[in-house]
């Protein structure tokens, strides 16, 4: 924190009161103390990751070993389930977050609305352990019996579609885990896109009725290029919950060290393989595997962070075109 | 005001007086580990406490965790399912002795099949976990079971996806058993499965079982007695097919070699005798040899040796198994050998 007293003092002659100063301070510390923490939390993901990195080098991403008797570890099996379990949970969360988001705030009669936002709110309310226990006594049954053999019989036979519907329908795997999770982050991308959908001045909106425009038109032309910064950043919220989440994730994934071939098969993610091995991880480069997965995650966090800027800044540079 | 605080001064001087005649100042032991005996070790503490007054804190963090806290001396004991070998014993100047056993029992859930009907051996188990044996209808599980109608369906195996004492035990018998299993994925805490789906604790491997049809997986005797659940016999060394019984587990428990195993390094799987079960277990205790702090390694000892005296009745409500007479007295032998206090003076007394 030595650097952060440093710059505290700010050359501002205009400066006159003297609680302006303090406030200055107080708010430029808490900024710096944000900045300071990404930078040791990554530090300390490095240095305890040293170890596992330096024995395994690159191939520590690529490798599909996760072997604690022979100590080789690698972490392309934590981050394809990572990866899969997420982008199944974003292919049924947005769509529907955007539907409840758009009901909302254009089509429900005045009285459904305030009901509707209060259970969805609610839903985030929820424990994750929850939803996993949930998962796994209620919603892993269910899709075992009813909707994992109805889909396989429906689609097992179509090209690439029926090898990601394939599998044994135990109910336990990446499906269950997508499902549960789009569950989970449901809540996050429909709170953000609401508030953003409401504050569309309703004089656009008008316009656009006036001249003939259907709902929908008024969706896709006016309120979504308006609120597009808005809706992405709820989206990139949920996506970021999505990955790193633990419990949920851990008691409906399958818990197995193999690239799953298919959806219904059991896989692992990196959040769920640091719960189960974490307490129990005896030598040093069991333990520092570990962490170097955690590293791993961060990294991925970064880039999904990353992205979504790089997206704002297109989307942005395209405006009026 | 003024008679008040004389009387809490009287009242303090008399604690404080009775506490330091009572000779050990310590009232509270420390220790952390295994979850496995994490019910009867706390049974055990509750009844000490109520007798004693001493407390007995116990974490059950997991066996890894123990074993990295007393080591790290900040626990009075740690707790390992999976016991250290005597090199590591010595390099850190730690001593180990059994505490309680108990047995692992693989369960399934096959339609038409009750608890203690299916039949297997270890090379057949070996074979299932390893990916080899698909089919309840395979040649290998129908030689076994000739009167069973086992399906024609693919078994989905289940196994403990956290690193576990529970998982020790059971890898040592397929090691010991199936030479699949012992060139394949080997004997560990966590090892990396071949096939299957990953429960976290006895718990999630329970419930996996329980929901998955035509599963195996393997749990603590007490999660399968206590959720009704179709327990497997098993073929031991004799060639005899047990069940999993308290009185199987204290067989195979009693047939093995305390005397000769340096460091009460002794694996319990697989063991000689007609009734014995063979995947059975010893919970250990970890404590340092030269103790830091003696009068708390002192009380842990106390405690320990009520518990052996007094704690067989509560480890059997729990369904776990007692250690045998002959072995607490080779245990209390080696506490007066080994575990000395200030200036290498045996801190427990000669065994009468």
């Amino acid at each position: 924190m030595g650097d952060a007293d440093a710059t505290l003092a700010p050359r501002k002659k205009t400066v006159s009161a003297i609680g302006d100063r303090v406030f200055h301070g107080v708010t430029a510390t808490s900024a710096l103390i944000v900045l300071a923490l990404i930078g040791g939390i990554a530090a300390a993901l490095v240095v305890g990751a040293w170890p596992a990195l330096t024995k395994f080098g690159p191939a520590f991403v690529t490798s599909m070993d996760w072997n604690p008797v022979t100590d080789e570890y690698g972490a392309a099996v934590a981050i394809f389930g990572t990866l899969a379990s997420s982008a199944l949970a974003m292919v049924i969360a947005v769509p529907v977050s955007f539907g409840i988001a758009l009901f909302v705030t254009e089509l429900a009669p005045v009285w459904m609305r305030q009901p509707i936002s209060t259970a969805v709110e609610l839903l985030a309310a929820i424990p994750s352990i929850i939803y996993g226990m949930w998962g796994l006594f209620v919603f892993a049954p269910f899709l075992s019996t009813y909707v994992q053999p109805w889909l396989s019989s429906a689609l097992g036979d179509w090209p690439v579609v029926g090898y990601l519907f394939s599998g044994p329908p135990i109910g336990i795997g990446i499906f269950t885990a997508g499902m549960v999770l789009a569950i989970m982050i449901i809540p996050f991308i429909t709170a953000v896109m609401r508030d953003t959908f409401e504050v569309v001045p309703g004089v656009l909106k008008e316009s656009s009725y006036a001249l003939g425009a259907t709902t929908w038109e008024v969706a896709r032309s006016v309120i979504l290029p308006y609120t597009k910064t808005g809706v992405i950043g709820g989206i990139m919220l949920g996506l970021g919950r999505a990955l790193g989440e633990t419990m949920a994730v851990t008691f409906v994934i399958g818990n197995a060290h193999s690239i799953p071939g298919g959806l219904f098969y059991p896989g692992n993610s990196i959040a769920a393989t640091l719960a189960n091995e974490f307490t129990e991880a005896t030598g040093e480069i069991y333990t520092s595997a570990l962490i170097a997965l955690g590293l791993v995650l961060f990294v991925i966090t970064l880039i999904v962070l990353i992205l979504a800027r790089l997206l704002l800044l297109r989307l942005s540079a395209q405006e009026g075109q | 005001m003024r008679i008040d605080f004389k009387n809490t001064l009287i009242a303090a001087a008399a604690v404080l007086s009775f506490t330091t005649s009572a000779g050990a100042a310590v009232d509270k032991i420390s220790g952390a580990g295994a979850t496995f005996p994490y019910p009867v070790y706390s049974k055990w503490a509750q009844a000490y406490n109520e007798k004693t007054g001493v407390q007995m804190n116990y974490q059950a963090i997991g066996s890894g965790g123990g074993i990295k806290q007393i080591k790290a001396k900040t626990v009075d004991f740690g707790a390992s399912d999976a016991p250290l070998k005597k090199e590591e014993l010595d390099q850190a100047g730690l001593m180990q002795f059994p505490m309680v056993m108990g047995g692992v029992v693989p369960v399934v859930r096959i339609a038409g099949v009750d608890a203690g009907q299916l039949k297997l051996d270890g090379k057949t188990m070996g074979a299932i976990y390893a990916g080899k044996i698909t089919n309840w209808n395979d040649p290998a599980i129908k030689k076994m079971n000739p009167d069973l109608d086992l399906p024609d369906q693919q078994i989905t195996v289940v196994h403990r996806s956290d690193g576990s004492g529970t998982t020790w035990i059971f890898t040592s018998y397929l090691s010991k058993t199936s030479d699949v299993w012992a060139n394949g994925p080997g004997h560990a805490k966590a090892v990396a499965w071949p096939t299957g789906v990953g429960g976290k604790g006895n718990q999630g491997v329970a419930s996996y079982v329980d929901r998955i049809k035509n599963s195996i997986g393997y749990v603590e005797y007490a999660y399968a007695l206590q959720n009704d659940m179709t327990y497997v016999s098993l073929k031991n060394k004799d060639g005899n097919v047990v069940e999993p019984t308290s009185a199987n587990f204290q067989a195979a428990a009693a047939n093995a070699d305390w005397d000769n195993a340096p460091g009460f390094y002794e694996v319990l799987t697989d063991q000689p005798g007609a009734d014995s079960w063979p995947i059975t277990g010893a919970s250990f205790i970890l404590m340092y040899k030269d103790a830091k702090n003696p009068q708390a390694a002192q009380a842990a000892l106390k405690f320990f040796d009520w518990a052996y005296a007094n704690g067989d009745d509560m480890a059997d409500q729990l369904d776990y198994v007692p250690m045998p007479e002959n072995v607490v007295k080779l245990v209390q032998d080696k506490w007066h050998e080994q575990i000395k206090g200030k200036n290498g003076q045996a801190i427990w007394p000669v065994n009468k």
